[in-house]
This record gives C-alpha cells, structure tokens and sequence, in this order.
C-alpha cells in the first residue's frame, strides 16, 4: 500500500504550504475589473513590467461589477489593489466599500470609449438616430397612434421602424447582461431614443423603476442576439452575414476597419476624433479605482500610477490612443494626474 | 402449389443482404462524418495558425551612442537601466529613411519597429556594456501590423482609409523588403515567452508552466488518493448500503458540470481558507477534486479485472488480505490505473470553467516559478486571446490551440502505449 503511505505526507504538505501563504506578503500589483478597461490596463502593465523590472502586474478581467464586488472587500494583501470599471462607482458599492474598511479611495478617469453599431462593408452603411435604436430593438414601443400605451415590439425589418432605412430584417448581435457594453449601450442609446417619447420622459420623475424597465428592456423575440463577451466573434459573424449587426466597443472597430463599417448614430460618425470630441452620443467614461492603504504597502503602485496617467500612456498620442482609448482633453487629464499625485480620495459619491 | 422453406429463405435473401449492406453503410458514414468533422477542425486550426510560427524581423543598423546612453560615461548599471534606447531605434530608423522629415510621418515610421526592440537592446546593453559606442547590425521584431502585411493578411488593394497600413508606411516596408532588411523567421519568443499585449512579443511559455504546476498538484493528489479509494472500496469495504450509496456519489461527481467544481473552489480554498488566487496550487486542488472520480472508477475498472484465481493463489498462499493487494493485485491493475490516470489529466488539462471562477483567467507577463505565482493555463490562454482585438493575435490563438492538441494527443498516446505495452489478458 505505497499509495496509502504516500496520501498522508501529501495532504499534510499542502495544508501546510496554504497556511504559509496567507500569511506571506505580495511582491506584484492585482488588478481586476471591467473587460473593457482590460485592454488598456494590461498594456500600461506590460509597459511598466517591462521598464522598471518590477513584477509585471497581474490583471484579471471580471467585469466591472464583480471587480467592484472584490475591490470592497476588504484591506489586506489578498484583496486586489485596483478596480477597472466601465462605468463610475455606485453609491451603493462606495458604501459597501466604506462598511469593509476601505475608506479611502482614489477615483482616476482614463479616458472615453465609444459603443458602435456596426455592420459588414458588404453592405450598405447605416444612419440611424437612437430613437430608431430604441423602436428597432426595445421589447415593448409606444404605440405609433401616438397613444401614451406601450405594445408588443412588432417591427420586423429596419423599414418598419423608418421607410428610409433598408428593408433588412432587423439582426443585432450584442453582448450578454452581465457585460458594461451591454449597460452603456442600454443606457446611452436605448434610453436616449426612449426618453424622445415625452410621456415616458415624463414618467422618468413619477415611477423611475417603470421608466427604466420600458427604457432598458430589450426585445427577446431573436432580433437582438446575444452573442456572448467576445466581440471578435461578433465580427466574424457580421463578416458572414452582411444583414446583421453588432454592438461592441470602438477598439474592435478600429482594428478591423478593412472588414466592417460604424453606422452614424444621430448623423455622427464613431471616427476617433468625433468620439473624443464629444459629438458621438454613445460613448462613455472609462475609470479605474485605487486602494490609498495599498498605496505603501505593495511595491510600485505610485509608479504604476505615474506611469497610467503619463502623456506617453494616456495622451492625445500615446500609446492607449493606439489601442483604441479616445484620451480625455488636456484639461482634465491634467486634474485627474494630479489627483492622483496628490492621492486625493474620493469623500462621497 | 405450396412454397417450401427452402423457398421461403430464397425469397428473402436479397432482401436480408440488401438491409446487411445498408446496415454497414450508416456505420461507414457515421465514421466519415466523425472524421470528416476532425479533419475539418485540423484544417481549420493548423490553416489559420501554422502562419504563427514564424514572425517577421527587420534588420536595424543601430549605433550605440555614448551620448544618449551613459553621457558621464560611468557605465553605472542604474543609468545603463534608465537611458532612452528608443531613442537609438529612432535615430535608426530615421537615417535609413533621411526624407521623412514630417513630425506624424516619423510617429508612424517608429511605429514599424516592435516596442520589444527598445527591451531588447537593453538587454544586450546591460549584458556587455563593451557595446557602447560601437555599431551593430541587429534584428528585431517588427510591429503585428507589418507581421501581417508581410503575411498576407492586409489586403493592399482595399482603400486607404479602410487599411491598417496607409501607403506611405506600405512604401516604407516594401522600400525595407527589398534591401532584405525584413526577414521572417521561426518564432521563437512564442515558446519561450510569457503572455504579451503585442502579439510579437506574446509567448505561450507562461501558460504551459503554468499548466505543468496545476497538473503536478493535480496528479500528486488524485493519483494517491484516488487509488487508495479505489483499492478500499474493492479490496477491503463490505458491500452494504453504505458502501452502495459511496458508489452511487462517485458516479454522480463525475458526472458534475466542471464549472460547479470551480464554485466550490472558490468559496472554499479562496474564500474560506484564503488561500491566494489566480495560483496553480488552487488550480489543482480544484480540478483534483474534478479528476478524483475518473480515476477512481478507472482503477476500481481495472481492479475488477483481475481474476478472483490471483487472489485465492495468495490467500492460499498464506498471504494476508493487505499482502495479497499490494504485492498481487495492485501490480496487476496499475497499467489500467495509470491509464485511467492520464485520461483524467489529460481533461485537466483541457479544461478551463472551474479556473475562470478562481482567478486564473489573467493577464500575466511573468512566467511562474512556483504553484504559488499567480499564472494562467493553455486553455485560459486560448480563451484570453480569442477575445483580444489585434488581428495578430488570431492566428496566435490557433496556433496556441495546436500546441495544447499536441500536448492531448501525447498524453492519450501515453495511455494507449502504456495499456498496449502493459495490459493483461487472462
């Protein structure tokens, strides 16, 4: 029975290197958060891994709510030291962080990204305003009487919703629920065509819960496809069906611009420099949050920080700006980086 | 006029080889189209990543300027550490191409040239500091975007605007091409690197570490443990209902959503023991519990193969019950056990759910050196560049699927080899 006699040692063994490791310290920097910050996260990581040689951060990409969930939880070296997020802080997780101990926290915006509903080069490109977003993709729409009652969204193809538009079946391929596209895409473009209704606009005041449950529902009768958290999936599906389109962030317009083309929203094109000037309506604040108690106790977090808020990172033309993040104006790049040199915290949301 | 049974039989024949040919023909179909699939996902993966094997290079005669490097000429390891060296790739690339004097134009041009260029000349600086002020021909990796032109992957027909590439930076590569300054070779870094968000930089080095640490916790636990359930419950249990309803959960768990084990990973060594996430230890802790009840069942498979004969020998014998397993019996079932063992790794191995609950869906640069350093696995890695937005990335996500089949075929090759080469038949 060698292996009887083997088992022991083992389980033993392991229940001891556990215990050392809870109580051992971290050498490396722990980020978590929104898929969408991802991408910029990771590469200011790598930069700075890679020029001060320091262990490379790591960065892991939960989305933006259950980043927020871990960042709160606690102090200590095995709670993540920064949170990216699609999206600001709620109130109520800044409380929930409050509750946990971490009080002190410091909010750095990094930048704006822009949703685009884009389709095949195959086709035609689209211009739509976000109330014809709305009345294509909604599960229930005002009645077109005019009537302040909402029915069953009825409209099949994108003629129905405006003669102008092509008689294509209306096919939208987006992500799931739990994705901050999802969120900003609902928010921004949805609720931007709902809220052109002004009973419903009116309602916003009366019953915010009704007003947001007619503004957000999307329809679930096979127009609106959910087609999971990859968005390059997304493009190759768009590229074998010029018909459809899909909803996903700028960045993957930008890298695959030979293949697919951004619909005007609201006669806006989402080129780079409409995004960041602010004429593209759907687009959105990027941010990550930092633990201020962390700030001495994991090595390198101030020169990671020193690093994401450096012209050469977050700049009109530096390296995030290639890799799809639309930077913020100078003026306010210039308050956040220093917010974040003086480690200012953030005292109520 | 009656038919005779002989008859009867005649009439029928035709009839009966007619349904044995056709019998044989949904067999020989449902085979072609199990291996008409195969090949399809063969093709498909090696087509789209054999191309990543190979990345483009391109020469550089870089001057190591004293003045820009180690101007007090201390040759002080700090200041060799500091110093700009993309300066020196741009006053290259600057001299190679003197009429582009355009300040965007210039961005652009830079931009040919990998970020990882700048690293490596630091390294070879760092490494023989003889090499300043002297000149040398050195050859770096090129950006994804000129790997993919060179490729094929750009179409340079399509119009400018639409293009990654505009034409100045086309005409600048080309102008490069043909004074064989660009290059393509095997790419190395892509097994000997960790993950990178430069696709010629990314590596899949740190992932397969990564997978060999989740594995040995995997194996170190659910070998020991899985055979000793196996060889308790057959050898030495009493059958009663106890031991029925034991059964009856172990071929319920292995039946279990891999996922469900990732939950209990997580509430249990992260939250409740605390133990650290995103490390292989937890990776393999959680998918021992995973493989526990594939090798149980195999081995007590292959316990039960043993003829009852072998054991009365060694009772006859005078051997006790203890003496009889582990001199006759294990012996005997071990090819069967290690088989059963290496199919359970080799699911490990390809699985990626239960580690995306416990935090090793990462980007991790650094290449582990312990199951306690944070790191992803093959699959994880797979799963992460699938969804990055470079073009590059795609065929290194095919390529990233080869190296992970290699590895699967080599471990079921294993197991059939050791079961050819070992088995018993009684």
């Amino acid at each position: 029975m060698i292996s009887l006699k083997l088992t022991l040692p083992v389980i033993l063994s392991v229940a001891a290197t556990a215990t050392a490791v809870a109580a051992a310290g971290r050498d490396y920097i722990s980020i978590v958060g929104s898929s969408t910050v991802y991408p910029f996260a990771t590469v200011v990581a790598e930069r700075f891994g890679r020029s001060t040689g320091m262990k490379t951060p790591k960065v892991e990409s939960t989305g933006s709510g259950g980043g927020m969930k871990l960042f709160c939880a606690g102090v200590g070296v095995e709670h993540p030291d920064i949170t990216n997020s699609s999206r600001r802080m709620k109130a109520s997780e800044f409380n929930k962080c409050q509750v946990n101990g971490v009080t002190d926290i410091i909010e750095v915006k990094i930048g704006y990204d822009g949703i685009v509903l884009a389709n095949s080069k195959r086709s035609p490109q689209m211009n739509v305003s976000r109330k014809e977003i709305y009345l294509a993709l909604a599960k229930e729409i005002p009645d077109p009487s005019g009537a302040a009652k909402l029915i069953p969204n009825q409209n099949k193809t994108w003629k129905d919703v405006d003669s102008r538009l092509p008689a294509t079946k209306i096919e939208v391929l987006g992500p799931p629920p739990t994705s901050g596209t999802r969120d900003a895409f609902v928010e921004l473009a949805m609720e931007g065509g709902c809220r052109t209704f002004d009973w419903i606009k009116a309602m916003e005041k009366q019953d915010k819960n009704k007003y947001k449950s007619i503004c957000h529902a999307i329809r679930e009768d096979g127009a609106f496809i959910e087609a999971g958290e990859n968005d390059n999936l997304i493009v190759q599906k768009l590229e074998a069906n010029p018909a459809a389109f899909g909803v996903f962030g700028f960045s993957f317009l930008d890298q695959n611009a030979d293949k697919i083309q951004g619909s005007l929203i609201d006669n806006q094109d989402p080129s780079f420099e409409n995004i960041a000037a602010g004429g593209y309506s759907v687009s959105r604040p990027l941010y990550f949050y930092v633990k201020k108690a962390h700030v001495s106790v994991i090595p390198g977090v101030k020169d990671f920080l020193a690093e994401f808020t450096s012209d050469k990172a977050w700049g009109d033309e530096g390296y995030l700006s290639e890799k799809g993040l639309i930077p913020m104006p100078e003026q306010e790049r210039g308050k956040f980086a220093s917010d974040v040199r003086g480690l200012n915290v953030l005292s109520s949301l | 006029m009656t038919m005779t049974t002989a008859d009867k039989i005649q009439a029928n024949l035709k009839k009966r080889y007619a349904a044995e040919r056709r019998f044989r023909s949904y067999g020989l179909a449902s085979v072609a189209i199990g291996l008409a699939a195969l090949l399809l996902l063969f093709i498909s993966i090696i087509g789209k990543g054999y191309t990543a094997f190979q990345q483009t290079y391109v020469k550089l005669e870089v001057q190591f300027d004293e003045a820009i490097i180690d101007p007090q000429g201390t040759r002080d390891p700090q200041i060799l550490a500091r110093a700009d060296y993309g300066k020196l790739i741009k006053k290259t690339m600057r001299k190679r191409f003197p009429d582009v004097t355009n300040r965007r134009d210039r961005r652009n041009l830079y931009k040919l040239v990998s970020p990882g260029a700048v690293f490596s000349i630091q390294d070879m600086v760092r490494n023989d500091p003889g090499l300043i002020g002297t000149t040398q021909t050195i050859w770096v990796p090129a950006d994804d975007d000129v790997d993919m032109l060179i490729k094929g992957y750009i179409n340079r027909d399509e119009p400018e605007s639409d293009r990654r590439l505009k034409d100045k930076e086309i005409a600048w590569i080309d102008a490069l091409a043909a004074s064989d300054s660009l290059e393509k070779r095997f790419n190395k870094t892509f097994f000997t690197a960790g993950d990178s968000r430069e696709p010629e930089l990314a590596g899949i080095w740190g992932a397969v570490v990564g997978s060999f640490y989740t594995l040995l916790v995997t194996l170190v636990l659910s070998f020991p443990i899985g055979v000793s359930a196996a060889v308790y419950l057959q050898e030495f249990a009493p059958r009663n209902r106890w031991t029925d309803l034991i059964e009856v959960n172990i071929n319920n768990l292995a039946a279990v959503p891999s996922i469900v084990f990732g939950l209990l990973g997580l509430s249990v060594f992260l939250n409740f023991m605390a133990l650290p996430r995103s490390a292989p230890l937890v990776g393999g802790l959680v998918l021992s519990l995973m493989t526990l009840p594939t090798v149980i069942i195999a081995s007590r498979a292959s316990l039960q193969s043993v003829p009852p004969s072998i054991r009365e020998g060694a009772l006859g014998m005078g051997a006790s019950q203890m003496q009889m397993v582990a001199h006759h019996v294990l012996p005997l079932a071990m090819p069967g056990m290690l088989t059963g063992t290496i199919i359970g790794m080799a699911r490990a191995l390809g699985e990626s759910a239960p580690l995306l609950m416990i935090g090793m869906v990462a980007f991790i640069v650094n290449v582990p050196e312990g199951p306690l350093d944070p790191s992803t696995v093959l699959p994880v890695q797979i799963y992460l560049w699938a969804d990055t937005p470079e073009r590059a990335f795609v065929e290194r996500t095919s390529a990233a699927t080869l190296v992970l089949l290699a590895f699967l075929v080599v471990m079921n090759g294993a197991a059939v080899w050791l079961r050819k080469r070992f088995e018993q038949r009684w």
